[in-house]
């Protein structure tokens, strides 16, 4: 007879601990204000989730090739804010491609350096958080940014608008989950991701361009952040300059929390979703039952804790070890 | 030792992963003072069994039992404090803290105020150092020890605690011959002091020198026991494939082709100098010398992943500029690298993916890698190379050594080379594997592949070379046929004794 013992829970725990956190979590939420399953809510937490989720996809591909981007939050302001103040410039097509064209430029550079000079993703992703900041302030001089004809432009189609019923937003997100998602799963590209995450030195003797892998997903990653931008931006039609500040945590999060290993060599863009949606629906079941907003920072955090721990468990099949 | 009860005692031991048996009720026995040999192909479940004892497992079933009493060993540290210490094969050391900091780590001695008594702690350290009979102090930076001393350091931290039972995993991996006779000492003094002995090794010649009992794992099941002075290589060997092994020299002739890859005048900086060779088609030359001696560097040389600061590589007379792994497989130069851990395999990928890597370009259909096309690849050469796994799917860090060694073979034997290279193609292999690997090289040569071997171990260069290169320091000493080789010419041409000779 199979017996049910603590080991068992253990590894149980450890394998599926994240699902298992969450249905807790559901139920509890549910139970302490059932608004919070209802259509309207749960539509709401998707849309609020999109545009994290697109910084969320890119950093993916960062994240499994063996690399950190705890840039994207700050680029992700840096492209709102041009694109916003280059709109009443340039108008609104010229001023998208600029913004996007700008944005890609920084990913290159992180990924030249990451890449091709070989140094630490952490410390250069660091930086460039402090250093896009500063570009940003310097771009905007300070000022909060805003579209002055707010009616008069075809702009906020992309953040709010609704095709089919569906908020634009998701449909961006869904399009871009699907087509990241063959490109990492299906493709050539996406196999070398995960050899150069997974062993670099192996990937080297395979005749894989180690240094081009990870410069693409730098670029990938940024051409997310860009896409972000220009939902944030839509949406608001205004912004200050710090809208995307603390969300490199929270994108990072959803990425571990979807299962992709900090290592590098493990993930995909289907758990990075899932892990996306996990993290909106803690935040928003937070707010419902009566919480301060910023009890959503701490939540993060203890998130981020228990995701590594969960992955570090999983990979050795229980919860604690005396070996590491 | 007929009435003694033994130190350590495992009893009906099972241990099951998801999909393998991994120990099939094995029990296994160690009497004070032996020295008892634990034997098995890679993946037979000797490492399994020991962690197992080492409280890093759990079984599913079955019991340990140090000298009368059952224990459930629950984690290292309790292991140790029953007596029972192990010595790995990959040091475990802080390379910045000393001698006697290592050997007491987690228990230095303590005095008032959580201070450390150094005094106690440096002369303890000293009393165990002269038991072991080294030849440095406890105050010594672990890190500029050898390899051999720092060994006797992880043995001395074993004798911190009184221990009933040791157990040594591939201690010689990394030693000379001069610093095994010291690690024997260690073990017959441990020996006499009743200690009983676990010796896990792949090298006969050591097992044969030093136990008394020999125990063989095959497929997580016991074998039978063996008492060492009553057996031979050829019965360990036998007990451990279920077969006999052939270690022949090579003496199969068949025809040769052109001379697919020539070298002239290689050199690069101080790692080699001068290298002339050629392989034709159809042959297999192997490159023979110590570690260090240029071997591998020519070959990373060849593939592109170092720049020679003179000398030219012809491929079928026509001279070859290779700067990069992508450069060498493009001429149809395939290298099977020298650790097939770091450099040879993603661990963590499939085995299908691991073996289609670095033509995955060219299997597409659309945009996309074509699965079709790929299991295709991977069930050839499964089927070729008679590579047991359950499947493509299985991730390939739990096959075992001479299972991924196949399938690192397979990826560049894949991308049907016109020269294969293969630097130490059974490295951390067991027998019954290795001569699979042999025959293999062989097989690949007679269909007419040029096929360079690397290898430190001289039966196997001499069992699958038409032609051995001699290596030493950098140089190469001396060329032979098959015909002209013997051990001895061949050992001091790589110890630099033929040297003048030559020059």
């Amino acid at each position: 007879m199979a017996q049910f013992n603590k080991s068992d829970i253990g590894a149980l725990l450890a394998k599926q601990g994240i699902l298992i956190a969450f249905a807790v979590f559901m139920i509890g939420f549910t139970l302490a204000n059932p608004r919070f399953i209802e259509l309207d809510n749960v539509s709401g937490v998707i849309r609020s989730s999109a545009i994290l989720g697109v910084m969320a996809l890119g950093v993916t591909f960062v994240v499994i090739g063996g690399n950190l981007d705890l840039s994207v939050g700050s680029m992700m302001s840096f492209s709102t804010i041009v694109v916003l103040d280059l709109h009443d410039k340039l108008g609104p097509g010229l001023a998208i491609v600029a913004m996007f064209a700008l944005t890609l430029a920084l990913g290159a550079f992180i990924g030249f350096l990451v890449g091709y000079l070989k140094l630490n993703s952490l410390i250069v992703t660091l930086g460039m958080l402090s250093a896009i900041h500063g570009l940003t302030l310097t771009w905007s001089g300070g000022k909060n940014m805003d579209i002055a004809d707010k009616s008069g432009t075809w702009f906020a189609f992309f953040g709010q608008a609704r095709v089919m019923g569906v908020p634009v937003p998701i449909l961006i997100f869904a399009l871009l989950a699907v087509l990241l998602s063959l490109l990492l799963a299906k493709t050539p590209f996406g196999r070398k991701v995960y050899a150069v995450g997974g062993n670099g030195q192996a990937a080297t003797f395979s005749g894989i361009p180690r240094a081009r892998v990870v410069f693409m997903t730098y670029l990938l990653s940024a051409f997310c952040v860009a896409t972000a931008g220009l939902l944030q931006a839509s949406r608001s039609m205004g912004s200050q300059n710090t809208v995307g500040q603390g969300m490199e945590l929270e994108v990072l999060a959803a990425v571990i929390l979807g299962g992709a290993s900090l290592l590098g060599g493990s993930g995909t863009v289907v758990k990075t979703v899932i892990g996306v949606l996990i993290l909106g629906f803690i935040q928003s079941g937070l707010l419902l039952v009566g919480l301060d907003f910023y009890v959503q920072y701490i939540v993060t955090w203890i998130i981020i804790i228990l995701a590594v721990w969960l992955d570090v468990a999983a990979k050795r099949g229980r919860l604690w070890s005396p070996i590491a | 030792m007929t009435e003694q009860t033994p130190v350590l005692r495992l009893e009906g031991i099972v241990k099951t992963f998801p999909g393998v048996r991994a120990l099939d009720d094995v029990s296994f026995s160690v009497m004070p003072g032996e020295v008892h040999a634990l034997m098995g192909e890679n993946g037979a479940g000797k490492s399994t069994l020991m962690k197992v004892l080492g409280g890093i497992h759990a079984p599913d079933s079955g019991q340990i039992f140090i000298g009368e009493e059952p224990v459930v060993m629950t984690s290292p540290m309790q292991a140790k404090a029953s007596g029972v210490v192990f010595i790995h094969q990959e040091l475990s050391l802080a390379d910045e803290l000393s001698v006697a900091e290592n050997i007491f780590l987690g228990e230095l001695p303590l005095k008032g105020f959580g201070r450390v008594d150094w005094k106690k702690l440096h002369a303890d350290t000293d009393a165990i150092l002269k038991t072991l009979n080294v030849g440095f102090d406890s105050t010594k930076r672990v890190g500029d020890l050898s390899i051999a001393n720092q060994q006797m350091v992880e043995i001395g931290r074993a004798l911190t605690v009184n221990p009933r039972a040791v157990i040594f995993d591939e201690p010689t991996a990394s030693l000379t011959d001069a610093e095994k006779v010291v690690l024997f000492d260690v073990i017959a003094d441990l020996q006499s002091r009743g200690v009983g002995i676990v010796y896990i090794s792949h090298r006969m010649e050591e097992i044969f020198r030093i136990t008394d009992r020999i125990s063989v794992l095959r497929d997580g099941q016991y074998r039978g026991t063996l008492t060492t002075a009553e057996t031979d290589e050829e019965e360990v060997t036998q007990l451990m494939i279920g077969r006999k092994l052939d270690l022949s020299r090579n003496e199969s002739h068949h025809e040769m082709g052109d001379v697919a890859l020539e070298v002239r005048g290689l050199s690069c900086g101080a790692l080699y100098q001068d290298v002339n060779f050629s392989v034709r088609r159809g042959e297999v030359l192997g490159f023979y010398g110590l570690v260090g001696a240029g071997r591998t560097e020519i070959a990373e040389t060849i593939f592109g992943l170092r720049t020679p600061s003179a000398g030219q590589i012809l491929l079928d007379s026509q001279e070859v500029h290779i700067s990069s792994p992508i450069d060498a497989l493009r001429h149809g130069i395939s290298l099977v690298p020298e650790n097939r851990k770091s450099q040879g395999l993603v661990l963590g990928m499939n085995c299908r993916d691991n073996m289609t890597l670095p033509q995955v370009d060219d299997l597409t259909a659309g945009p996309f890698v074509s699965d079709g096309a790929e299991i295709a690849i991977f069930d050839q050469y499964r089927d070729k190379l008679d590579i047991r796994t359950p499947g493509w799917r299985q991730i390939v860090g739990n096959l075992s050594g001479g299972n991924q060694q196949k399938i690192v073979i397979g990826k560049w034997l894949s991308m049907r080379p016109e020269v294969l290279i293969v630097d130490e193609p059974t490295r951390g292999i067991d027998v019954g594997s290795k001569s699979e690997i042999h025959n293999l090289i062989r097989d690949l040569a007679a269909q007419g592949y040029a096929v360079i071997v690397i290898s430190s171990e001289m039966p196997e260069v001499l069992h699958v070379s038409d032609r051995i290169v001699a290596m030493y320091s950098g140089r190469v000493m001396r060329e032979f046929t098959s015909e002209e080789v013997t051990e001895d010419n061949l050992i001091q041409a790589i110890s630099g004794i033929a040297a003048e000779k030559v020059a």
